[in-house]
């Protein structure tokens, strides 16, 4: 005869009454919702309850997932850009000494200088050498850290060859990115929605989640714009673009008007980094502006400038166009200014809060974009919902007219079954997406496989004319060889799922590898118990499965 | 009850008597697959070939044609332009109405929003009732990895399995394991090149569950098969593994029957999204039951398992 024993029973019914309590607040959704999001509002959801919902997946409930790339490559060739103005500035003065300076090869991530006497280049390498020994050196515009000893310096024949460490080099993309990260998440909550996911991504990536978004114009405005802010002296002003322009100088549009050029001094005087504060004003005609405020140093900086250059043009460029190019009217010490330009208030909102956060630091590229309309995650839930129905029930119908009685206890247990992975995903706080619902479905077919692995063996058993008893204890001991085998390898799918997976299949392998596990705690322990009572109870002369 | 006993034949079925031709039926088809994956290809969605998909709706009764009309003029690469079958025709709730016409937009070029803003535009010129349910877009650089990712998924997959067979049993059920999960993969990407069906990152989902699957039949045989060698020393190999498969038999039908079942039922009412995704499965499950049966098990008979099995050998795996 089975043995019950008090323990065995009450482990049972406590994780089957907990994980009904846990799953309980998902079959009252938009109730236990109201209760968590509207603090205000008096909801029927008693508070003794647990109030863990599964959460939905952007595919379930709308909004937009957004992978971006920040370009941290451009940033380390902006550093050599602007390293190169100033070395050649120190290099110039020694012009007599050096001969003619040449960079070359401009691009990539490294500054090659070509000097025209290559007898007296030790004394150029000692020259830009003193860049690594003294942090003062660098200009304003060399944001974050810059410690002793960043540069490698090299040489051949007339060729040098300035490189940064590998350590710097490393420690710099960290940078860009942690600032990128940081300005990223102050312009999403910029637009007031609920629960936004900002997570760096593998090196230098990002990703943005953001449920309830309807379209991604918005947030791309928001996150497409760097917001680089500079003030930047102007050579001349031109109609045409083809403006022959020398090393140091740019050639700039205007946003005002298409057909002007600014040929402007590419080292910028002051730059949006050295703000303090913008917010939205307007300016003496009463239309739409920007006012800003500089820090001490850049208050200097451009006071020294205003005050040096009354009478000529002075451009604002924002993401390389000009804004607009006053011409300064006197000299402006206290390091505040305002922005003027065709603004509506929109726009002049829109650019206080670009400044105020920060600009990015470096580009970033939008690699993914997935925007899931509500309507749609709405029906998926719908579908998903009636398909598990539909598919639940076919499942337990052939399952009671196949084994009967046994078929049964295999019921109770497989919807007991639904009800953990459904507990389990509430505690975990795990994400349920579409596939998820699919992977639900898929466990409801296979998670009946256990049992049917037991009662085939007990069927065995009882045509070799066993005992009732025996049969059930053997059937349960043969099958479990094939019940692990058969889950484990399942289960090796599921991880690999979980860790090369991305979003919505991630959610697949989650509720298929918490599937496997119920489903096998289910037909082990729970079906059991019911057999033994069965037998215990009702001792049955011959066994029908 | 009506199906009980369905599957208490007294009779053994004799499973290796056209095991030779069903072993050319399936080398022909693993080869027919393999040709057609190097002559058609496979209809990529976008997660594989990058660029920006759109599935709108419109309660007006248009047409694929008028929809390409309006996009044709402009300069947007290839568009392709697909009606979908509404998820809701079956479903009394939810907010879209069966009488919504659903279409699939897929542009090659992704440029971020700028190809988002231009499709937006024109379809609300031309067709001022348009909601847009769902946009995709994914670059070159991303659909490259995601390949890469999905191939790397599978290949590890089957590894591991070979590994865990191997500790577990001997090394010729794993190699007849691992072949008749590379059959399984090669035959469905063998079907998705056929049917054009859309190829993405749920079909590599779809893989992995179909080789869990697989798996799952072949294993529950090898069990039986380990179990028989051992309690049938003198049985010729062949009769030992008919006998495992006909043990096994109703096991197998039942659970590829129940998982089905919840197949055919996600395939029907669980909507258009995961329609490829289920196809997959639902053909995997087939094949996987197939090839446990039929490929694993002619492997091991054509290795030849060793038989003399000792209790001392500890090298024959664990028993549990």
């Amino acid at each position: 005869m089975p043995q019950l024993s008090f323990f065995r029973i009450l482990f049972i019914a406590l994780v089957c009454f907990s994980s009904l309590l846990f799953a309980s607040p998902n079959f009252f959704y938009s109730t236990v919702d109201k209760k968590l999001n509207n603090s205000t509002q008096t909801s029927s959801w008693p508070d003794f309850l647990p109030s863990n919902l599964v959460k939905l997946g952007l595919d379930l409930r709308g909004g937009v997932y957004m992978l971006l790339e920040v370009k941290t490559d451009d940033v380390i060739r902006e550093k050599f850009d602007f390293l190169w103005t100033d070395v050649r500035s120190s290099l110039v003065k020694k012009r007599k000494k050096l001969g003619s300076i040449r960079r070359i090869d401009t691009s990539g991530d490294q500054l090659k200088i070509e000097i025209g006497n290559p007898e007296n280049i030790d004394f150029a390498i000692k020259e830009i050498d003193k860049f690594n020994s003294s942090t003062e050196l660098f200009s304003s515009r060399w944001s974050g850290s810059v410690q002793k000893g960043i540069l490698k310096i090299s040489s051949l024949e007339n060729m040098i060859t300035i490189t940064f460490s590998d350590e710097q080099k490393r420690t710099l993309e960290k940078q860009v990115i942690e600032q990128s990260l940081e300005i990223i998440r102050r312009r999403v909550d910029e637009t007031g929605t609920r629960e936004p996911t900002i997570q760096r991504q593998g090196r230098k990536r990002v990703l943005v989640q953001v449920p309830g978004l309807g379209s991604s114009e918005e947030l791309i405005s928001l996150l497409g714009k760097t917001a680089k802010l500079t003030f930047n002296e102007v050579v001349s002003i031109d109609s045409n673009s083809n403006v022959p322009a020398k090393l140091d100088e740019i050639v700039v549009g205007s946003e005002q008007n298409n057909e002007l050029f600014y040929l402007l001094k590419k080292r910028p005087v002051v730059s949006g980094e050295n703000l303090t504060n913008a917010q939205p004003s307007f300016d003496e005609n009463g239309l739409p502006a920007v006012s800003f405020n500089f820090n001490p140093s850049a208050a200097l900086k451009f006071g020294k400038y205003t005050k040096d250059n009354i009478g000529s043009p002075f451009a604002i460029v924002l993401d390389d166009v000009v804004i607009s190019a006053p011409t300064i009217r006197s000299h402006i010490p206290g390091g505040s200014g305002i922005i003027t330009g065709n603004f509506s208030v929109e726009e002049s909102n829109r650019l206080a809060i670009l400044l105020r956060s920060g600009a990015l630091p470096a580009e970033i590229e939008v690699l993914e974009l997935r925007t899931i309309g509500p309507e749609l995650g709405r029906d998926s839930i719908n579908a998903g919902k009636l398909a598990a129905l539909v598919g639940g029930l076919l499942v337990l119908t052939f399952m009671w007219l196949s084994y009967g009685l046994f078929g049964i206890f295999a019921n109770v247990a497989l919807i007991l079954n639904i009800i953990l992975v459904m507990a389990l995903l509430s505690i975990l706080g795990a994400t349920l997406t579409l596939p998820g619902i699919a992977g639900i479905v898929l466990t409801i077919g296979m998670a009946v496989d256990a049992n049917v692995l037991v009662f085939e063996r007990i069927k065995e058993e009882i045509k070799k004319n066993s005992t009732i008893y025996n049969s059930i204890k053997i059937g349960y001991e043969k099958a479990l060889s094939s019940i692990v085998d058969a889950n484990v390898t399942t289960m090796i799918a599921a991880i690999i799922l979980f860790f090369f997976g991305s979003g919505p299949i991630k959610g697949f392998s989650v509720t298929l590898g918490l599937g496997i596990i119920t489903s096998v705690f289910t037909a082990l322990l729970i079906t059991r118990l019911f057999i033994d009572l069965y037998i215990l109870f009702y001792k049955p002369k011959v066994l029908r499965v | 009850m009506l199906l009980r006993g369905l599957f208490n034949q007294s009779k053994e079925i004799e499973f290796f008597s056209f095991s030779n031709l069903l072993s050319y039926i399936s080398l022909g088809a693993i080869l027919v697959s393999i040709t057609l994956f190097f002559i058609l290809g496979l209809n990529y969605g976008i997660d594989f070939r990058g660029g920006t998909m759109f599935m709108v709706s419109s309660s007006e009764n248009i047409r694929v044609s008028d929809v390409r009309n309006t996009l044709s003029s402009s300069n947007l690469g290839d568009v392709s332009i697909s009606q979908a079958t509404n998820p809701l025709e079956t479903l009394s709730a939810g907010t879209l109405t069966s009488t919504d016409n659903i279409f699939i937009i897929k542009v090659e070029k992704t440029e971020g929003q700028n190809i988002e803003t231009k499709v937006k535009a024109l379809l609300l010129n031309k067709l001022p009732d348009i909601k847009f349910l769902q946009i995709e877009s994914v670059g070159s650089k991303v659909s490259s990895e995601l390949i890469r990712n999905g191939v790397l998924a599978v290949l590890f997959a089957v590894i591991s399995v070979l590994v865990y067979i191997w500790l577990r049993f001997e090394w010729q059920f794993a190699l007849g394991a691992v072949f008749a999960l590379i059959h399984d993969v090669i035959l469905t990407v063998g079907v998705f090149s056929i049917l054009r069906y859309e190829f993405n990152l749920s079909i590599i989902a779809a893989l992995l569950t179909i080789i869990g699957y697989s798996l799952n039949d072949t294993v529950v045989v090898f069990d039986r098969v380990r179990e028989n060698l051992r309690n049938f020393k003198s049985l010729p190999l062949l009769k030992v593994l008919n006998m495992s498969i006909n043990n096994t038999l109703s096991r197998t039908i039942m659970t590829s029957v129940t998982t089905l079942l919840a197949l055919l039922a996600l395939y029907f009412l669980g909507g258009d999204v995961i329609r490829g995704f289920t196809f997959a499965m639902i053909w995997g499950v087939l094949v996987g039951t197939y090839s446990s049966i039929f490929v694993a098990a002619k492997i091991l008979l054509i290795l030849d398992v060793k038989r003399n099995w000792d209790e001392k050998d500890s090298k024959a795996g664990t028993q549990f």
